[in-house]
Parts: C-alpha cells; sequence; structure tokens
C-alpha cells in the first residue's frame, strides 16, 4: 500500500527522522496560512499525489511569501498532474505540502527495502541524491552503498557509520547519521513497511541531516497488525475498478486492452495475459478469482469486468483440478443471466466433470464459446472481441 | 526415485481440524500419501480423519515419526508454525498460506538457515511425487509417474504445464511450486540442483514469473552444470511495471525483472525457452525426443522449433 509524502513524513517524526517543519493543506487559504506559521524565508510547495516525477511536472514550485504560497496552491489544487509514473491520465492533487525552505549543501539519498535474494533488509544510500536509484544502478552502480541487516541482530552502529562515511559525511553530519539511520530503520521494521526512501537526503547548511523527500510503502499482508497505517489508504489515488475489486477480495489490475480476462490463480492469469497478446489481442485486465473460483466470486468478477467499457468479451480461464466444473459452469451461467451478460464469453475450464460443466454452459441459450485448452481460448475470444487496437 | 518426498515420506498437517486442513488432508490420504497425525493445539488427544492429532508439532513427531509437515494455518500464524516444525526437527515442512507477512518470512528465514529443514512455500501448491506422495493442494489425477521434474513459482499455471505433459503421455518424477512471495524457502536454484542430482529425472520444466532474479540464478547454475533438457516459460510478458500482478513477488520495480531479462538469461543457458504457455508439453517432448535421437518426421519439425525458440545448443 502507498501513501502520501505528507503521511510518511508524520510516521518519520514520531520515529525520530528529521524532516523539515511543515502543514497539509486543502485549500488555498490553509496554504497561506501554514506558509505563515512556519514564518521562514521561502516556502516548499508540493503536490501530493501517489508518484514521483513531481518536481519536471511543476508539482513542486517555491514561495518567497505566503501569499505567493497561497497563489500556487491554487494553481496546484484540482490541477491534474501529470508525470512519467502517472501515466497519461495523470492524478489530481487534492492536497499540498507547506513545508519550510532549507539552506541546503548537499543531496543524498537513502532507502531501506527488503533484499528478496538476501532475504533480509537492505539499506541502501548513494551520495547522488535528488537522482533516480534506478539510475544510478544503471549508470554507476557502484556509487550505491549497501548494509544487509540480519534480523537476528539488528542494524548496528558500525553498519551506520560504514554507510556515514562512505556517502562522504563528516563532523556533526556524520555524528547525526547514526541515530538517523536507525530511526529510518526502525520506522522501517515497526511499521511493516516494504520500502522508506529517502530522496533527496540533506545536509544543511549548519551540518544537520534533514528528509527532505520521503516515501514509504506498505507489506500489504501485514496491515492487519498496523490499523493506524491501513487508515491511510487513500481511495482517490487507486483506479475506482481494482477499489471495487479488492473490496470483494478479488486481485484485480486494469489494463488497456479489451479481452476480459477471468482466471483461477496468479501465474495463469499473468500466463493467459500472455497468451491473449500472442493470439493477437489485447489483454484488457489481469483478474485472478482465488484458487477455488466460487459462484459468489465469478459473479463479483463479472461486474467488475462489465464494468469496464473496454471490454468487449470475456476469457474465463479455469484450471480447477479438484474443482467441479459442473458447479462452476453453473455460477458462471447464473452470473450472466442475473447480469444480463451479452457480451461474447470463451470459457476453458479444466477440473472433475468437464462434460457436464460444457453442457450447462451449451444448454444455457447464452453467448458462450467454449474452448479446448488455453491456446484455442485465446485465439476464440480474440476472433470474438477483436484484435488489438 | 524422485526428490523430497516418495512413499516412504511420513506426514503431519499442522492445521489439520480446520476446514482447509480437512479436505485437503483427506485428498492426500485418498492419493495415498502416508499421513500419519494432526497438530492443533488445544485438541491434542482427540481424533480427526481417523488420525491421532497432538498439541504440538514436537509431540506429533516424537509419536508417529513424522519427517515432513503440511502447513494449513491462517497467515499471521504460519510463521509460528513453520518455526515450530523445524524445532520439531522434521526435515521437509510446506506452507500453503497466502499473506504471511514478509518481515516474518525474514525471521523465519534467518531461522532456517543453518537448520536441518527445508521449507517450500509459503503461498505455493505443495509438492507432488505422482505415485507416491502427495503434499499440498494440487489435483493429483492430473499427474503421472515419469522422469520429468517441474518446478513453477504459480499454482494453477503448474497444474496447467503438468497437465500437458501428462496428456503427451509424459509423467513426471516430482511436480512443485517454490511459492509466489518475495521471500521463499526453496529457491529455483535449489529445485534445479535437486533434479540435476536425481538420476530418476531426465528433464526439467522451470516455470517463472516477473519478479526478482532467482530464474536468472538458476539459469546461470544451468548454463555451468546442467545436460538435462530444460524448458522454461515466464509468466507475465505482458504485466505493466510497478504493479503486483496478485502474487506478492511478481512485481517489475525499478525496471528490473521483466520477463525479457529472464528470458534472455534462460535463452543464454541453452534451456528451451517458450513464449506460449500452451507449449510448454510439446516443446519437453520434442526436447527429449531430440535428445533421444529418435527422428520422425514430426519431432524433427518439432526439434527443429525448440532449437529456434530455444537458440543455440547447450555447452
Amino acid at each position: 500500500m502507498k501513501i502520501h509524502e505528507y503521511q510518511a513524513k508524520e510516521i518519520f517524526r514520531r520515529f525520530g527522522v528529521p524532516t523539515p517543519r511543515g502543514e497539509v493543506a486543502a485549500t488555498p487559504d490553509e496554504a497561506r496560512a501554514a506558509a505563515e506559521r512556519l514564518g521562514s524565508k521561502v516556502v516548499v510547495v508540493k503536490a501530493q499525489i501517489h508518484a514521483g516525477g513531481r518536481g519536471k511536472a511543476g508539482g513542486v514550485k517555491l514561495a518567497k511569501s505566503a501569499a505567493e504560497a497561497g497563489q500556487m496552491a491554487k494553481a496546484m489544487l484540482g490541477m491534474k498532474l501529470v508525470t512519467p509514473q502517472t501515466g497519461p491520465g495523470g492524478r489530481i492533487v487534492r492536497r499540498v505540502l507547506i513545508e519550510e525552505g532549507l539552506d541546503i549543501r548537499r543531496e543524498l539519498y537513502l532507502s531501506v527495502l527488503v533484499d528478496r535474494a538476501a532475504a533480509a533488509p537492505v539499506v541502501m544510500a548513494s551520495a547522488a541524491g535528488g537522482v533516480e536509484i534506478e539510475e544510478v544502478a544503471r549508470t554507476n552502480p557502484a556509487a550505491i552503498l549497501r548494509e544487509t541487516i540480519s534480523p537476528v541482530v539488528g542494524f548496528q552502529p558500525y553498519q551506520a557509520r560504514k554507510l556515514a562515511f562512505g556517502l562522504g559525511l563528516s563532523g556533526d553530519a556524520a555524528n547525526a547519521a547514526v541515530p538517523f539511520l536507525q530511526s529510518l530503520y526502525r520506522a522501517f521494521q515497526e511499521t511493516d513497511a516494504s520500502l522508506a526512501e529517502i530522496n533527496p537526503l540533506v545536509v544543511t547548511g549548519d551540518g544537520k541531516l534533514v528528509a527532505l523527500d520521503a516515501k514509504m510503502t506498505f507489506d500489504d499482508s501485514a496491515l492487519y497488525r498496523h490499523k493506524d497505517i491501513a487508515e491511510l489508504r487513500d481511495f482517490n489515488e487507486e483506479e475506482p475498478l481494482e477499489v471495487e475489486a479488492s473490496n470483494y477480495k478479488l486481485n484485480y489490475i486494469k489494463l488497456d486492452g479489451t479481452v476480459g480476462c477471468m482466471v483461477n490463480g496468479a501465474g495463469l492469469a499473468m500466463a493467459t495475459m500472455d497468451i491473449i497478446k500472442l493470439a493477437g489481442g489485447s489483454p484488457a485486465n489481469f483478474l485472478d478469482v482465488g484458487g477455488g473460483a466460487s459462484a459468489e466470486q465469478v459473479k463479483n468478477a463479472f461486474k467488475i469486468l462489465i464494468s469496464d467499457p473496454s471490454v468487449r468479451g470475456v476469457f474465463i480461464n479455469i484450471f480447477g483440478g479438484i474443482l467441479r466444473c459442473d458447479v462452476l459452469a453453473t455460477g458462471v451461467v447464473a452470473a450472466a443471466k442475473d447480469l444480463q451478460l451479452r457480451l461474447p464469453i470463451v470459457v476453458r475450464m479444466e477440473g472433475t466433470n468437464v462434460q457436464q460443466g460444457q453442457a450447462i454452459l451449451k444448454e444455457s441459450g447464452l453467448n458462450f464459446t467454449i474452448a479446448q485448452g488455453m491456446k484455442d481460448g485465446a485465439e476464440k475470444i480474440v476472433a470474438l472481441a477483436g484484435g488489438a487496437r | 526415485m524422485s526428490i523430497l518426498v516418495d512413499e516412504k515420506t511420513r506426514v503431519i498437517v499442522q492445521g489439520m481440524t480446520g476446514r482447509e486442513g480437512t479436505f485437503h488432508s483427506q485428498q492426500m490420504i485418498e492419493y495415498g500419501t502416508k499421513v500419519v497425525a494432526g497438530v492443533t493445539p488445544g485438541k491434542g488427544g482427540t481424533r480427526h480423519l481417523d488420525l491421532p492429532v497432538f498439541n504440538t508439532v514436537a509431540e506429533a513427531a516424537k509419536a508417529t515419526g513424522a519427517n515432513a509437515s503440511m502447513i494449513f494455518v491462517p497467515p499471521p500464524f504460519a510463521a509460528d508454525a513453520i518455526l515450530e516444525a523445524a524445532d520439531a526437527g522434521l526435515s521437509l515442512v510446506i506452507c500453503i498460506a497466502e499473506g504471511i507477512p514478509t518481515l516474518d518470512m525474514v525471521r523465519v528465514a534467518a531461522a532456517l538457515t543453518n537448520s536441518r529443514t527445508r521449507l517450500i512455500g509459503p503461498n505455493c501448491p505443495g509438492i507432488i511425487s505422482p505415485g507416491k506422495c502427495k503434499i499440498g493442494i494440487m489435483p493429483g489425477k492430473i499427474h503421472k509417474q515419469g522422469h520429468v521434474g517441474v518446478v513453477s513459482r504459480s499454482g494453477t499455471l503448474t497444474y496447467e504445464a503438468v497437465d500437458q505433459l501428462t496428456r503427451l503421455g509424459i509423467g513426471q518424477s516430482t511436480c512443485f511450486g517454490i511459492g509466489g512471495d518475495p521471500i521463499i524457502g526453496t529457491s529455483f536454484l535449489d529445485a534445479i540442483r535437486m533434479f540435476n542430482d536425481d538420476p530418476d529425472t531426465h528433464a526439467i520444466v522451470m516455470i517463472g514469473e516477473i519478479g526478482g532474479n532467482a530464474e536468472q540464478q538458476a539459469a546461470e547454475f544451468i548454463r555451468a552444470k546442467v545436460k538435462k533438457p530444460v524448458v522454461g516459460f515466464v509468466a507475465g510478458q505482458t504485466a505493466p511495471p510497478g504493479r503486483r500482478m496478485g502474487h506478492a513477488g511478481a512485481i517489475i520495480s525499478g525496471g528490473s525483472g521483466t520477463a525479457a531479462e529472464k528470458y534472455e538469461a534462460m535463452r543464454a543457458a541453452g534451456i528451451h525457452t517458450v513464449q506460449s504457455p500452451a507449449e510448454i508439453g510439446h516443446t519437453l517432448a520434442a526436447a527429449l525426443k531430440s535428445r533421444a535421437g529418435k527422428s520422425t518426421h514430426a519431432s524433427e519439425q518439432r526439434g527443429k522449433e525448440a532449437k529456434r525458440q530455444g537458440k543455440k545448443k547447450r555447452r
């Protein structure tokens, strides 16, 4: 789960990670008042959306007075911000973060994430702050410092020192680095984050370390034990259909094709998208109805698929094994009747009682096409729903 | 032979008395798996499915001589269950649960380092050596005893591949899902090593998906060490970057973990790659036939096709 920068900074402060002073504002008046309270010579107005690349897109501006901050907030609030990470649709700015301007001497990069290969958290740092870390990894991988954290002994001070001196910090900044890094690590660990990233981390003119930016994402599987964090979810930042699907506990991701997919299991769902593409079509979505593909989930899945206006046909690919195909088919027919589906539907199913299942579909009088195998199914649905646009 | 599980494997089920646990334990018993006991804290001393139930894994292991455990407890309790099984000295633990917090698995992985326990999963369908032992939720009947090892990150996609093989009359030595989570007990590399060392496994099917670089690590080992034919598929060629495709581990992040880079590593390792998930069975059949030196027209055609897709002879 993603959260906004201002929310991540609140979490940082809770764990003792220094951030610039700032307030979030939802109206120009609030923004102006916040800038006045901050009282700094320069304030920064930052658009709050769940995507990076805001600076270049005009989502981060410097104001020299509270009045100017209010005007900038007015321009930003409600605007559609398009960055390389938002996609062409962009995101509507609903809040801005008003922060004090800082005297910046250096910009660094810092993050904590889980290293899959090491099966442990890793703290990454780089002297090249303000640049995307992927870019640094491509062009100058040696510039990235890494410390793997043992889950048994935790993040040790010597590891923080290695990173601090590796970044070329000295004096006050080097001294500040150990508690800074350890606080960030605690924020990561104690919230079950999947990423805590500061880019840039700045060294100020007076040698302080401050998280100028903040990004945190959380492990969805651990949200059950972090109710406070689960509440930070911003539904405005998500695709409405995906929000609806998540209410049904369906794994759905909207794509831009025309063939709606309903599949059991994530791997098979991805493979189904791939084979639709190979057959000359384009998948409208990823949708995993779960291993069991219950009648209720099938109906919910249909609801989501037909809410997407670009869907011109549906490919149901269910490899049940233990699942009974007659039960599945009955569920599919009932849902299709209930929702008055008119779209062509190609059904491929494997499991017990396949023949009975196919008979139920055929006798339903609805627009079903039966497929033998997933290749046949993909070709049939592409023929019915049209190829890639 | 087979790897990890066979007719001698004695299995306990943690969480056997629950709904899912009951259903799948029954299925396993029907398949012929030696399920010897269940573990449910608080239900020790009772019987379920005509088997003894114990309060702890240690008691169950001691009383029954079990050497493997199947875990069917909800995700918040699964890490604890894995550690309990390891503590009881079981050599194999299979965890089906999807949705275990990643940092729980970080701790489990650390605890299992240098332990004699091998973990399969979590978030996996389990493991089956056809005709001998099934520990998991996969449909037993689509499998056929034979000599192809199948390893995959996914559940139903594994069934798909196995089904293709069985329909072509090609049996399997052992099939297992390693799990769709970012941190798992047994990797592709571990699996390929074991299949390579198993004289009864003559060929390998490896089904990867986007995210991480476990496929590349395995490909590197295959390039250097594996002489058996390997067929490879990677799910998620059409997946958009930055989105989690169902599995917690299936995400292209920072431009890495793409299907394209995994295919590249596989091809460089001489793996017979397939772009279509429907071609796994035929491609393996062709690879086996060309290896056996048979030269029927059909196999030659398919062999050429496989070669075109897989490129290069292996070193």
